[in-house]
């Protein structure tokens, strides 16, 4: 792995355990939201290319950034980690994305349906 | 400067440069085939034979075009043919090459006089690809390939390829063609692709060079830079080879004096014994070893070493990739998670960065945005190396990376040194402490296999999507080469490492690291001298390559296809560069401002979009088997078994799949 590679590897570990500590209910539970999904998978991939680390799907990368989706964190635990991030993800502050945005962002993460369980899947059991 | 023979000098008619420079000047019109010079100026049919943009000269058309009175002057071997013996003694195979004039004597013996064997003149449409060739051959052979470049020109072409070549620790043995004598050399161009040491343009990345000025001088340089070039730490080595020195006769005073040195390989340096003994006591006793490894296990003896020094002590393994190293399956295998965190003992070998290992670095907005930078590692916690890179370093490019200061320290090649630190820890450790290695064993193969299934599960999300992830190109790609004899050439960073997840790489020759330098342009032609190694084996080479990086050089394929090179290449097609849509996005959000991503799907200038590259058609257009473009998941396996058996055939193939960017 180039020294890059690594790079990005870690920081994407230390963004990923961030997520999980806020995840763990530190900063609150979601809200149902009023949102436009559509338009947040234009904005998901159009205008803010989320996913460029987190995948069209929210599905997420070893390597870039972790999944978001299916069962995206609480809206709040989301949207205080978007604003703040201080790891290999910049912040997105209120002037970059603004709150409307960033709902519709999470309409378009919850509307995302569940995985399927990897067991159904031959190629995933293929040792 | 070529020594001059007097009776050369005597007779300016037996010289085919002065030939050819004398009648440029002349004008003089020696065969049927050739005008005049002063007609050539313009003649229809010469100048539609160069393709420039300025109308060329007299001289030039003349240098080009005319042929010599005489082929051989002085009769008997060409300077050249010797050099060919020189290279075969070295058992070299082949000769990855883009023609040039500058070299021209030796490119006609090697074809003529060596008859194309020994090495094979293989070419190639770009001096980067030729030398990435002979870098991704010499990493599945285990043997150097030589490289021909044209002078100057050639050779600047060829530079980032070496650069590649001396940060991966990779030997290929470049020849420049250049014509020393300034006084006879023909002009014009062929003056202009001459310098008077072509050699410092590569000099900050390369062992060694020489120019010699005798056939003898050619001898004992080329095989010492072969000697050179493979005594750890192996690294490129660059000889300039004047263009009178091919071209002339060999004379008669030095028929007689001729010989090619004999070549015995060195012993590979290895580490201090008592540092070795003072290492192994550290490491039997440690709660938390981890050892790290880079460019170490080349060989399938290395691999097994490596095994081996692990389970002695059940230490997990720490695979930066940059050569095979070590099994993934193996319990022992394992990611770096909190690994360096928890360690009392780090053992780095042929670590390319190990600043990296011991320390974290987050490039966010802190310290005035120089980023985050913060100890990885325990403060207490022992750090060891064992590295023959600081046997050959240079001052001006950084690949050496920052400073790390350690508490043992060993210069040496780290595969080499393995089998004295195996008995040193075979004699250090004591009976008590293997309860603990194996219940530090049963913890690893526990973490292994969650790991395995929380791998697995994470595959499934996105599953279906469109664009494809890079998991499921990997699961698929694993489906439908996991019966062959098959080894990974090539897998980009883009993939998110998942070609790593699903592929078992415990054979020496599955796995051969990536570029060294991160230079563009590695990927493909590199996969093609790779498969070229693997062909006489009867192997598989599967490569998953960035399509960024392969439109850097994709006249790779073309090579791939003319000398019929096995080889099954996947365009990870996510139409972008990724890794550079990341600095403009984090930059964009540090001065607080949306990122401008023009009519595209990133920041305008990283992407590879309106419009798309068909991939499929280009490798067509080049004499390659190809599918795609592939946008339904579902058709991806299907194609990619088709791939294999064009590829079982002994062509080159391509499937272009339109992919996720991670």
């Amino acid at each position: 792995m180039s020294a890059f590679g690594v790079r990005m590897g870690l920081a994407a570990m230390a963004a990923g355990l961030v997520l999980g500590l806020i995840g763990s209910g530190t900063i609150g539970s979601g809200s149902a939201l009023a949102a436009d999904a559509a338009r947040g998978k234009i904005l998901f991939t159009e205008k803010y290319g989320c996913y460029e680390c987190h995948g069209t799907q929210g599905q997420g990368s070893p390597v870039t950034g972790p999944k978001l989706a299916p069962n995206p964190l609480p809206y709040d635990a989301l949207s205080a980690f978007v604003r703040t991030s201080n790891g290999p993800m910049p912040p997105f502050r209120e002037a970059i994305l603004p709150t409307p945005d960033l709902q519709d962002i999470y309409a378009y993460l919850q509307s995302i349906p569940p995985a399927p369980d990897y067991k159904t899947i031959p190629l995933l059991n293929n040792k | 400067m070529a020594r001059k023979n007097p009776s050369r000098e005597a007779s300016p008619e037996v010289s085919r440069r002065k030939f050819l420079a004398g009648a440029a000047v002349a004008g003089a019109a020696t065969t049927i085939a050739a005008p005049p010079a002063a007609e050539a100026a313009t003649p229809p049919v010469a100048a539609a034979k160069v393709p420039a943009v300025l109308r060329p000269t007299a001289q030039q058309i003349a240098a080009e075009t005319e042929l010599p009175r005489v082929d051989s002057p002085l009769g008997g071997r060409a300077g050249s043919d010797f050099m060919v013996d020189v290279i075969r003694s070295l058992g070299i195979e082949y000769c990855y090459a883009n023609p040039a004039s500058s070299y021209r004597g030796i490119h006609e013996s090697l074809i003529n006089y060596g008859n194309n064997t020994m090495p094979e003149f293989i070419t190639c449409m770009h001096e980067e690809s030729s030398i990435a060739m002979a870098h991704g051959y010499f990493k599945v052979a285990g043997k150097p390939a030589m490289v021909l470049c044209h002078g100057v020109v050639g050779l600047m072409h060829g530079t980032m390829s070496i650069y590649n070549a001396w940060c991966d620790r990779v030997p290929v043995i470049v020849v420049g063609g250049t014509d020393l004598d300034a006084a006879n050399r023909p002009p014009g161009v062929p003056t202009i692709h001459s310098g008077q040491d072509i050699n410092a343009l590569v000099r900050d990345f390369t062992k060694w060079d020489d120019t010699p000025v005798s056939l003898a001088h050619f001898a004992q340089s080329f095989v010492r830079a072969y000697k050179f070039a493979m005594t750890p730490p192996y690294e490129p080595v660059m000889i300039a080879l004047d263009a009178e020195l091919q071209e002339t006769s060999i004379q008669e005073r030095e028929r007689n004096r001729l010989v090619i040195p004999k070549y015995v390989a060195s012993a590979p340096p290895q580490a201090d014994v008592s540092a070795l003994r003072e290492t192994a006591k550290l490491l039997v006793n440690a709660a938390n070893p981890v050892i790290v490894a880079d460019r170490v296990a080349r060989t399938p003896e290395g691999m097994k070493h490596l095994v081996e020094l692990a389970e002695l002590v059940q230490a997990p393994v720490v695979n930066l990739r940059g050569r095979m190293n070590f099994p993934n399956g193996h319990h022992l295998s394992q990611p770096p998670g909190q690994l360096y965190a928890q360690a009392d003992v780090i053992l780095g070998l042929e670590v390319g960065d190990f600043w990296n290992v011991v320390n974290s670095f987050t490039d966010n907005a802190d310290n005035e945005g120089i980023g985050l930078q913060r100890r990885r590692a325990k403060p207490d916690a022992k750090l060891i190396t064992i590295n023959s890179v600081e046997l050959n370093q240079k001052s001006n490019y950084q690949d050496f990376q920052r400073f790390q200061p350690v508490d043992i320290s060993m210069v040496g090649d780290a595969e080499a040194s393995l089998p004295s630190l195996i008995e040193a820890v075979k004699l250090a450790i004591s009976s008590d402490r293997k309860a603990a290695y194996e219940k530090r064993g049963e913890g690893f193969k526990k973490a292994k296999a969650a790991a395995d299934e929380r791998a697995m599960a994470a595959a499934a999300v996105g599953w279906d999507a469109a664009p494809i992830t890079t998991a499921r190109l990997a699961a698929e790609l694993w489906g439908a080469v996991k019966d062959q004899d098959w080894a990974l050439v090539a897998a980009s960073n883009g993939s998110s490492g998942w070609p790593e997840r699903f592929f078992k790489i415990d054979r020496h020759y599955q796995w051969i690291g990536g570029s060294g330098g991160a230079g563009q342009g590695y990927g493909v032609p590199a996969a093609v001298g790779a498969a070229h190694a693997h062909k006489a084996f009867g192997r598989l080479a599967v490569a998953v390559v960035g399509d960024g990086d392969s439109m850097y050089a994709p006249g790779a394929l073309w090579t791939a296809a003319r000398h019929q090179i096995p080889l099954l290449t996947v365009i990870h097609n996510n139409r972008g560069y990724h890794q550079e849509v990341m600095h403009v996005q984090r930059l964009s959000n540090r001065r607080n401002r949306v990122a401008n991503n023009g009519k595209d799907f990133g920041p305008v200038g990283t992407r590879i979009e309106n419009p798309n590259i068909d991939y499929s058609m280009l490798a067509k257009s080049m004499g390659v088997q190809a599918f795609g473009p592939i946008t339904d998941p579902k058709e991806l396996g299907p194609t990619l078994k088709k791939a294999v058996q064009v590829a079982k055939a002994g062509e080159p193939v391509l499937v272009d799949p339109i992919m996720q960017p991670r």
